[in-house]
């Protein structure tokens, strides 16, 4: 081992691919290792913000899903509710009608019958005057027997 | 292998040795065309192979990086580009966890450290007569040298200069940021450190300086020794090629497992001078 001019040699040049690796090699290297880690970082943010916000959108829409459920049931019982009160509503009246129908056809039968009973009174009395004329045939007092006529025409 | 005329002294040796070239006795300049010529030359001298080597490795190191880096988007990066910043994000850690402090330089040469000593440590896994034989055999035909005065070591970081060189540049930006940071205070770690009394001074330099040139010598020699007495040990390991057919298949197989275990040991030491340069340089911000 011997020392010589080769010690120095050496020294210039470490002292030149030294700097030549401070100049041109470790701050382009370094700076876009720190660049993509930052990238990285980022992306992971933003996935972790994209799953919270999926989470979020999820429930949201379970929640809003069970809210719409609830909302068609409650609308449904109102409308079955609806529907039978309809349903009685309608029964009830077409009871009131009928029995209202019932009530009027039996006036109205009433009255045909009394008013018929009146003709048939009517034509009786006249029938049976004129059935007595033609059996009396003579004239009699048509004034001294109308009082017995009328009341024959009563009894009917 | 290295030729049935050499010894197995000789082979070991003249694959220790590097490819030299520097100012011989007389003055004049030119490559070394021998152990004994090289370790004349003294000081003023270079290895060639180790330097080319080294730069080489950390031109790679540069290339693949800046290319990585050129390439780069922050959006769902490719296999190339994920290899790097897996690397670069692995560096910035161990920065993080032992650094306390803020500073822009650090990171780059924590990662310049591992990336380059891991790649020059990576040379130790290529067959350790490949390169020297082919260099051997280039240098005799192409360039008409005497092939035994080919020397050619492809492991930088087994020549202590160059895991010295980088502890030096390390020590040197320790010594910066202790007085950046602490200012003239930072003298006060070593007059008054660790026994607070004037009458200490002495003692105090004595055992902080110590203290300080300790830690460079054990960062380089620590990546130097590990890796010496790795390709110590290939070399070693290779020797049994030339000891017959029985032998050289067993060496095979302790090449395979030492080769294998080695994988641990490169990695593990460039790992260690990162941590050890950053552990330096975070003791020199911190303030008592």
């Amino acid at each position: 081992m011997n020392i010589n001019l080769t010690l120095f040699g050496q020294m210039i040049a470490f002292a030149v691919f030294v700097a030549f690796c401070m100049k041109y090699v470790w701050p382009a290297i370094t700076s876009i290792m720190e660049e993509r880690a930052d990238k990285i970082a980022d992306g992971l943010d933003a996935a972790d913000r994209a799953m919270r916000d999926l989470e979020i959108a999820q429930n949201k829409a379970s929640d809003q899903l069970k809210e719409a459920k609830q909302e068609a049931a409650a609308l449904l019982e109102q409308a079955n509710k609806r529907a039978n009160q309809i349903i009685e509503e309608a029964k009830d009246q077409a009871r009131t009608e009928g029995d209202r129908l019932k009530q009027s056809a039996q006036a109205e039968i009433e009255q045909e019958v009394n008013r018929a009973r009146e003709e048939l009174r009517a034509k009786v009395a006249t029938l049976a005057l004129a059935g007595a004329e033609k059996i009396l045939e003579a004239s009699i007092d048509e004034n001294a027997n109308r009082e017995l006529v009328d009341k024959l025409a009563a009894q009917l | 292998m290295a030729g049935g005329t050499q010894t197995t002294t000789d082979y070991i040796q003249h694959h220790l040795q590097n490819w030299v070239y520097g100012r011989h006795p007389d003055g004049t300049w030119g490559f070394a065309h021998s152990s004994q010529e090289a370790a004349e030359m003294g000081f003023w001298a270079i290895h060639v192979d180790s330097m080319a080597w080294s730069i080489g490795l950390g031109l790679v190191f540069c290339w693949l990086f800046r290319k990585a880096a050129s390439k780069a988007t922050a959006g769902v990066p490719g296999g190339f580009q994920n290899a790097i910043e897996y690397i670069v994000e692995f560096v910035g850690g161990t920065v993080k966890d032992s650094f306390h402090g803020h500073s822009k330089l650090v990171g780059p040469l924590a990662l310049t450290v591992f990336v380059w000593v891991f790649l020059m440590n990576l040379m130790d896994l290529i067959p350790v007569d490949l390169i020297p034989y082919a260099a051997q055999k280039f240098g005799q035909y192409a360039l008409g040298m005497d092939p035994h005065h080919v020397y050619f070591k492809i492991v930088p970081t087994t020549d202590v200069n160059i895991p010295a060189g980088m502890a030096l540049g390390v020590f040197a930006l320790m010594i910066f940021y202790g007085f950046k940071v602490k200012g003239p205070g930072y003298v006060k770690d070593f007059i008054l450190h660790p026994f607070n009394h004037w009458a200490f001074i002495p003692v105090n330099l004595f055992m902080e300086v110590v203290g300080l040139l300790a830690k460079p010598f054990s960062l380089a020699l620590r990546l130097f020794g590990n890796m010496f007495a790795g390709e110590m040990i290939f070399i070693l390991i290779a020797t049994m090629y030339s000891a017959g057919l029985i032998l050289g298949i067993f060496g095979g197989f302790l090449q395979l497992g030492w080769a294998i275990f080695h994988i641990l040991i490169i990695t593990l030491q460039a790992f260690i001078f990162m941590v050890l340069t950053i552990v330096y340089l975070s003791m020199s911000h911190e303030d008592h």
